[in-house]
C-alpha cells in the first residue's frame, strides 16, 4: 500500500508574482517532498512559465499532489510525465575540484569520461559543466570526493516527453 | 472601457457595484481611507462598520451562506488584513466565497517596513483560494472582476485583492465585469457520462446503499439540493449529512437519518459502517466524519460526487469519482437511473430498512429529562427549535458542545438556514456571522446558538449590532467551562479541567444592556419557555443568557482513533472504553 514512488511532474503556470511561492507552500503546507524543483519563464508571449518538479510519495499522495496542483488557479496544465510515457531528464551541474599533480591529472581523464567540459581553470582548480540524468551527476560528483571537490552547484532536473507530441 | 480615466478608489467601487454587490463589512484605517472617500460620495453601497476585522469577515461569511451570494470584505493594511486572516481561513476551509479587499502601502514602500505594512498576499497564500497584488491601476477592474468569478466559481472561497495606496488615488481606465472571467481557471461542471453510468449501475444493484450529503450540495444551490433530494427518495434510501450539509436534505423526510459523525446520530454511523454503497455527495470524507479510516466503512463500495478533484481520493479511496458539480451531476445521475426506470431490490431494500429501524429505536439522542431543577442543555435547544420551527429562523453557532447539540436538535427543512464553522472549528464565529445573516435578511428571525466561551471571542460586535439595530438573538448555553475542552478532559487527561473554567464571567444581562440589547437570563426548565417566546417575540437584539447544567457532556460520540461502529452512547460507556493510544494524538 505504501510504497514510495519517484514522479517527475511538469507544470504550466502564468509567470506572475508569488507563483512560485504558491506551488512551494503548496508542497510544504501539506508535508508533500520536493527532490528537486526548477522554473523559469518557457513562452513570453503568453508570459508562462514551466515548473519541474521531481517529488516522491505513495500512488494516494501523487495523486493528491498533481490535484492540488491542478486546482492553483494560475496553474494551466499539469503532467506526470513519470505516468505519461517516456521522457527525457536532465540535469546540469558546474562542479568546482581543487588540487594539484596526480589527482589533477586524475579528475581531468575522469572528467573526459563523463563528458564533463571545463569550463573554468587555475593551475590549482577546475570547475566542470556537466549535463545529464541525476545518478550520472552522483556518480561524477562521488568520484571528484578525494580528488578535491570544492563546491557543487546543480540545477535540479529538467524533462520533456519524448516524440512529437506536446503540451 | 469608460471615457474618462477615473481614480483606483472609484474603480472599486464602480467594480463593486457592476458585481451587484449591495453590502460591504468593513472597517477604515489610512491605506483604505481613498475607498472609504469613494464609499462617503454613492449610495448603491452599503457599508457595516464592524468593531473588529474578524468580525467582518465571519458577517460576510454569514451574508454569503444565507444567501448564496459572495460577501464582500474591506480592511486596511497591516493589522486590518492580519486580523482577517482567521475569517479567511475559516471561509477557505468552509467553501464559503468571501472576496476581501484590504489595503497596502504604496508600492514604492512595500517591502521597507513601512507603517501599517504586512505582507499580505505572502500572508493569506496559503488561507486564500486565491489572491492579488494589484500594482497597476488599469489592471485593477479586470482583477477585481476575476476575483468575483474565482471566488464563486468551482469550489468557492475566499479570494484576496491587495490594493496599494497609490493605486487607490492614480486615474486609470474602468472596464466592466463582461470578460470578467480568468484566462484558463474553468472548472468541471460536467461528470464523465460513463462515469455516470457506472455510478446509476451501482445504486441500481445496491442493497444497503446509503447517501452521505456534504455543504458542497448547498454550495451548488437550492436547485441542486432539490436534485439531491429526489434522488434519495428515487433510491428509497437512507440519507445522513455532515455538519456543514444540513439543510441540503429536509431533516423531516422519513429518509434522513441525522448527522453524521463524531457527534453525529448512532444510526448514521452505523448505517456508514455497514452499508454496501455510499453515494457522497459534496462531501470531503473530513476526520470528523470518518472515523478511524482503516475502518470506515470496510464493505462498501463509494461513489463520490465533488468539484474539486483535489477531494475526490484524498482520505478513501472510491470506486467511482465523479468530478463536477453536485447539482449538473445528480441530474446526470437521476436521468440515467430514470431511463430505464430501475427499481431498488425490494426485499434487500426493506431488510437493509429495517435494520436502520432498530438502529434508530436505540433512541441515541436521549438525556436526563428527570430534572426540574436544571436545564439541560439539549432540552434547551429542544424547546428553541419548537418554538421558533414555524418562524423559519436562521441558525448561527459558535463551536463546541452547544454547536454539536444545535446540529443534533434543531432541524433544517432548507438550505441556507444553518451557519456554522466546522473546517476550522472558529469559536466566535457565530454572533458576526448573525449579523451577517440578518443584514442580508432583514425581516428574518436570526440567532446565534452560543456558548458563554465563544461569544465573547468577539462580543465586541453587539455593538455593531446596536449600530445598525439588527434584531439579532443570542441564545447562550452557558454551563462556564469550555464545555468540549473540558468534556476531552474528562475522556483523555483524567479529569483534569486546565484551564476550561472561565472564573469572571460577565453578567450577559448586564452586558447586552450595555449595548443597547435586551438582557435575560434563565435557571429553571420552567422558565425557558416564556423567555424564548420574549426573547423571539423581541423586535431588536436580545442576549439570552441560560444557565445549563454545567457538566453536561455531548454524546453520542466517536473518540478519536475508533471507528463508526464504536460509538460512545454516554457517560456509561466513555468509562468502559478509554480512548486507545493513538486516538490521544489525535485533535
Amino acid at each position: 500500500m505504501s510504497d514510495t514512488e519517484r514522479h517527475t511532474i511538469a507544470v504550466l503556470v502564468d509567470n506572475e508574482p508569488g507563483i512560485l511561492a504558491r506551488v512551494v507552500g503548496l508542497f510544504s503546507g501539506r508535508g508533500y517532498n520536493i527532490e528537486s524543483l526548477t522554473v523559469a519563464e518557457v513562452d513570453r508571449i503568453n508570459n508562462l512559465s514551466r515548473i519541474t518538479v521531481v517529488t516522491s510519495g505513495t500512488r494516494m499522495i501523487i495523486e493528491q499532489i498533481k490535484a492540488q496542483l491542478s486546482r492553483l488557479v494560475p496553474v494551466h496544465k499539469v503532467h506526470d510525465l513519470t505516468d505519461e510515457g517516456p521522457y527525457v531528464e536532465r540535469e546540469m551541474a558546474l562542479i568546482k575540484v581543487v588540487g594539484k599533480g596526480e589527482a589533477r591529472d586524475e579528475c581531468l581523464r575522469l572528467a573526459d569520461v563523463f563528458r564533463a567540459r571545463v569550463v573554468d581553470s587555475t593551475t590549482e582548480s577546475f570547475v566542470f559543466e556537466m549535463t545529464g540524468s541525476a545518478e550520472k551527476l552522483n556518480a561524477f560528483i562521488t568520484l571528484m570526493e578525494p580528488l578535491g571537490l570544492a563546491e557543487v552547484s546543480r540545477t535540479g532536473a529538467v524533462a520533456i516527453a519524448r516524440g512529437a507530441g506536446s503540451f | 472601457m469608460s471615457a474618462e480615466p477615473i481614480c483606483g478608489a472609484d474603480i472599486v467601487i464602480k467594480a463593486l457595484v457592476d458585481q451587484g454587490v449591495d453590502v460591504v463589512f468593513g472597517y477604515p484605517g489610512g491605506a483604505v481611507l481613498p475607498i472609504y472617500d469613494s464609499l462617503f460620495k454613492q449610495n448603491s453601497l452599503r457599508h457595516i462598520l464592524v468593531r473588529q476585522e474578524g468580525g467582518a469577515v465571519h458577517a460576510a461569511e454569514g451574508y454569503a451562506r444565507s444567501t448564496g451570494r459572495v460577501g464582500v470584505v474591506l480592511v486596511t493594511s497591516g493589522p486590518g488584513a492580519t486580523n482577517a486572516v482567521t475569517g479567511l481561513t475559516d471561509a477557505l476551509m468552509d467553501s464559503v466565497p468571501v472576496v476581501c479587499l484590504t489595503g497596502q502601502v504604496p508600492t514604492h514602500l512595500i517591502g521597507n517596513d513601512a507603517f501599517q505594512e504586512a505582507d499580505t498576499t505572502g500572508i493569506t497564500r496559503p488561507c486564500t483560494k486565491h489572491n492579488y497584488l494589484v500594482k497597476d491601476v488599469n489592471e485593477l477592474a479586470r482583477i477585481l472582476h476575476e476575483a468575483f468569478y474565482v471566488a464563486k466559481s468551482g469550489r468557492p472561497g475566499p479570494v484576496v485583492v491587495d490594493l496599494p495606496k497609490d493605486v487607490l488615488f492614480a486615474l486609470g481606465s474602468y472596464a466592466g465585469p463582461e470578460q470578467g472571467t480568468h484566462k484558463t481557471y474553468r472548472p468541471q461542471l460536467e461528470a464523465d457520462p460513463a462515469r455516470v453510468a457506472e455510478a446509476a449501475a451501482l445504486i441500481a444493484t445496491a442493497k444497503r446503499p446509503l447517501f452521505y450529503g456534504g455543504g458542497g450540495i448547498v454550495n451548488s444551490g437550492p436547485e441542486a439540493c432539490a436534485r439531491f433530494t429526489e434522488l434519495v427518495r428515487l433510491v428509497d434510501a437512507p440519507c445522513t449529512l455532515t455538519l456543514m450539509g444540513l439543510g441540503a436534505f429536509p431533516a423531516s423526510d422519513p429518509h434522513f437519518l441525522g448527522m453524521v459523525g463524531m457527534h453525529g446520530l448512532y444510526e448514521s454511523n452505523m448505517a456508514m459502517h455497514d452499508c454496501d454503497l455510499m453515494i457522497a455527495v459534496g462531501s470531503r470524507f473530513d476526520d470528523r466524519v470518518t472515523g478511524r479510516l482503516n475502518a470506515f466503512s470496510p464493505g462498501s463500495k463509494k461513489i463520490h460526487i465533488d468539484i474539486d478533484p483535489s477531494s475526490l481520493n484524498k482520505n478513501v479511496r472510491v470506486d467511482v469519482p465523479l468530478l463536477g458539480d453536485c447539482g449538473t451531476v445528480l441530474a446526470a445521475l437521476i436521468a440515467a437511473l430514470k431511463e430505464p426506470l430501475r427499481r431498488p431490490d425490494g426485499a434487500a431494500r426493506q431488510s437493509w430498512w429495517r435494520q436502520v429501524d432498530a438502529w434508530r429505536g436505540r433512541d441515541c439522542l436521549r438525556y436526563d429529562r428527570s430534572r426540574s431543577d436544571l436545564i439541560k442543555p439539549q432540552y434547551a435547544i429542544e424547546r428553541l427549535y419548537a418554538l421558533t420551527r414555524d418562524r423559519d429562523p436562521f441558525i448561527t453557532t459558535e463551536v463546541g458542545q452547544h454547536q454539536m447539540w444545535a446540529a443534533q436538535f434543531f432541524k433544517f427543512e432548507r438550505p441556507y438556514h444553518w451557519m456554522t464553522s466546522g473546517g476550522l472549528g472558529t469559536m466566535g464565529y457565530g454572533l458576526p456571522a448573525a449579523m451577517g445573516v440578518q443584514v442580508g435578511h432583514p425581516d428574518a428571525l436570526v440567532i446565534d446558538i452560543a456558548g458563554e466561551a465563544s461569544i465573547l471571542m468577539n462580543i465586541q460586535e453587539m455593538s455593531t449590532i446596536a449600530q445598525y439595530r439588527l434584531p439579532v438573538k443570542a441564545f447562550i448555553l452557558n454551563n462556564q467551562y469550555m464545555g468540549m475542552v473540558r468534556q476531552w478532559q474528562e475522556l483523555l487527561h483524567g479529569g483534569r479541567y486546565s484551564e476550561s473554567y472561565t472564573a469572571a464571567l460577565p453578567d450577559f444581562v448586564k452586558l447586552a444592556e450595555a449595548f443597547g440589547a435586551k438582557g435575560m437570563r434563565v435557571e429553571r426548565p420552567a422558565e425557558l419557555d416564556d423567555a424564548i417566546r420574549a426573547m423571539i417575540d423581541a423586535p431588536g437584539a436580545v442576549v439570552l443568557d441560560v444557565a445549563v447544567d454545567e457538566m453536561e457532556n455531548c454524546f453520542p460520540m466517536i473518540p478519536s482513533g475508533a471507528a463508526h461502529n464504536e460509538m460512545l452512547l454516554g457517560p456509561r460507556d466513555e468509562a468502559a472504553r478509554p480512548v486507545s493510544e493513538e486516538g490521544m494524538v489525535l485533535v
